[in-house]
């Protein structure tokens, strides 16, 4: 009897029959259960999509290990891993891809080669530096984009251009965007089908801003440690080291805001001022707590692998929900629900136009044929390419600096294929046009 | 996926894909809030780079108040986050003002602890043309100059000209901002 005690004989996972590892996989990709889209193809062609189809990943960081992991593990073969940053010691606590011998090294380069080496047939392409490095074509080649991003600007870069990239007449262009992000015990699980549902732009308020405390308060009042620390970072600096410009990752100068901060204190009577929580004020840290990571990173995965198998209902789908909000502050507790599409959303509410454009014609005639438009007659039109201002119409110094351009022809002003953003008091969407000249 | 992108066909009408150079949101959100900014007489911005609308100069000229007949400029510094995050905005300058620090902090609520991304550019300008009409010395972020208001508001009166005037106040210089 003394045998059963023993590990079981079967090889080892991944050994032997190639399918090994995925069994528990290939029970959901091969059966038809209830809840089984009725158009999906079980069995080999859902086994094939899903190991060829390729997907973009960006943000190596706490939530990015997780999800980088739990992609290779859920059948994804062809994964790209973006992330600008290299690993910090205090990285190691939570992102478990990252060694001490790694400090240093790119996330994306270290992560990458971790997960390959532990499930093998996965190939994951790294690529250190920023999601904005790269152009249209290269987001094309993906089936999904999958972000665990750390901040709400590349949030918005990768929506609106993901948004941009919609061609109604190729299928392929909309990319669907799953979203995680986490916030100490909070976190959110979301997916956008660009141009089809509600954005990241749309979901905007979405983010609480940072609770700030009042300037005065800072400034005269100090009432707890965090006060005085602030006080330091943003007045006492500005006073004594102007000319020095604040980097919160040199020792020196976060042990000054710290001594400034401390004496601060002491003048107070208040107790509790220590470097640590200096670093976590200034560079606004908040703890990061492993298992929401967790969670919600196994969120995102889930809504990968359902979207891209149909094997389960998914999230994110026109008219249902698409957005699930996760809170373990006090228990668990999760809501879904759909946020539904904001009409006149700067970036999804109007989809840029195609207009066609003599490169000879001015600028006034381009305004003029505005106020002809029959879908919407724009009759005070103030209208800007991403590096120009071409006209104005307020405020009046702006108009008086732009009025120059109105006699310009529009090939000194715009380039083939520049986006135009639109505007008219009459109106609360902006209008977007992409340039197309006439030959 | 496959019924998602038959979803789509039927939703997108004729949308182009891929248009170089987008404009940013935080452009668009500007570009919406510069249209419906109607300025009184008292206030006009300026642009130095017309091109780049995220940076500008605003001048206030308060014609009533303690304040009145002063030419005052502020710094506006948009980044690509707004409006999830406030403008920056600082006034050039050096003024004894309750209110304003002598780096040219300005202690307004909307402009930190109170913004939202729903606020736009003219709550933060006629917030800001507010301080001139009301210094409120229970927001202090100059003590001294909340100090004065608050004990007497003769004498503060009389230091506001006189350091408009460019004299100093307290042993504090002030900047000349007459017109």
């Amino acid at each position: 009897m003394a045998d059963t005690a023993m590990p079981d004989s079967s090889p080892p996972l991944g050994a032997a029959d190639p399918r090994t590892r995925w069994r528990y996989l290939d029970n959901i990709l091969t059966r038809k259960g209830p809840f089984v889209d009725e158009d999906a193809i079980l069995g080999e062609p859902i086994i094939d999509r899903l190991s060829t189809m390729k997907v973009l990943f960006s943000g190596a960081g706490g939530l990015g290990c997780e999800i980088l992991k739990n992609l290779a593990l859920s059948g994804f073969k062809d994964i790209h891993v973006i992330d600008m940053d290299t690993i910090d010691v205090s990285n190691l606590n939570r992102q478990f891809l990252f060694r001490h011998v790694d400090v240093g090294r790119s996330k994306a380069a270290v992560a990458a080669e971790f997960v390959q080496k532990r499930v093998k047939g996965v190939t994951i392409t790294p690529y250190c530096g920023k999601i904005q490095d790269k152009d249209d074509e290269y987001y094309m080649q993906f089936g999904l984009v999958v972000c665990g991003l750390d901040s709400i600007e590349a949030r918005r870069w990768i929506n609106a251009t993901l948004v941009g990239m919609v061609d109604g007449e190729n299928m392929d262009s909309m990319k669907p965007l799953i979203d995680g992000g986490t916030e100490g015990f909070k976190g959110q699980a979301r997916v956008v089908l660009p141009t089809m549902t509600s954005c990241i732009e749309c979901q905007l308020d979405m983010h609480a801003p940072r609770p700030a405390v009042p300037l005065c308060t800072l400034a005269t009042i100090p009432r707890q440690p965090q006060h005085c620390i602030e006080w330091a970072h943003i007045i006492a600096w500005e006073e004594e080291r102007k000319d020095d410009t604040l980097d919160t990752d040199d020792p020196e100068h976060i042990t000054w805001l710290y001594q400034k901060a401390l004496s601060r204190a002491t003048e107070y009577g208040i107790h509790g001022v220590t470097y640590a929580m200096t670093q976590g004020v200034v560079k606004n840290i908040i703890p990061a707590i492993a298992s929401t990571n967790a969670i919600v990173a196994a969120a995102c995965c889930n809504e990968a692998f359902k979207l891209a198998t149909s094997t389960n209902p998914c999230l994110g789908f026109p008219e249902q929900n698409n957005y699930m909000m996760y809170s373990g502050d006090s228990g668990v507790y999760t809501y879904t629900f759909e946020h539904m599409k904001k009409e006149d959303c700067p970036v999804c509410g109007d989809l840029p136009k195609t207009l066609h454009l003599y490169p000879n014609s001015t600028l006034q005639e381009l305004l003029d044929s505005f106020a002809e438009r029959p879908e919407a007659q724009l009759k005070k039109p103030t209208i800007r390419t991403q590096s120009t201002s071409l006209y104005y119409q307020s405020p009046a110094s702006l108009e008086e600096k732009t009025r120059p351009n109105l006699v310009k022809k529009l090939s000194e002003l715009v380039g083939d294929g520049e986006e135009l953003a639109v505007t008219d008091p009459a109106f609360q969407v902006t209008f977007r046009f992409k340039v197309a000249f006439k030959k | 996926m496959l019924k998602l992108w038959s979803m789509q066909q039927q939703q997108a009408a004729s949308t182009p894909g891929g248009a170089k150079k987008r404009v940013t949101a935080a452009q668009l959100r500007v570009q919406k809030d510069l249209s419906e900014l109607a300025l009184g007489p008292t206030m006009k911005t300026e642009f130095p780079n017309p091109d780049d609308i995220l940076n500008f100069i605003l001048t206030i000229e308060p014609d009533e108040g303690l304040y009145n007949g002063g030419r005052f400029t502020f710094d506006f510094a948009i980044n690509q986050n707004f409006p999830h995050e406030p403008p920056k905005v600082r006034c050039r300058e050096k003024i004894y003002h309750p209110n304003i620090n002598l780096e040219g902090n300005v202690c307004l609520n909307i402009l930190r602890e109170d913004w939202k991304p729903v606020l736009n550019l003219h709550a933060v300008i006629v917030g800001l043309q507010f301080l001139f009409l009301e210094p409120n010395a229970s927001d202090p972020l100059n003590k001294i100059a909340a100090e004065d208001l608050k004990n007497s508001r003769e004498t503060f009166k009389r230091n506001v000209r006189s350091s408009m005037m460019g004299n100093s106040v307290k042993g504090e210089t002030f900047d000349r901002v007459m017109k």
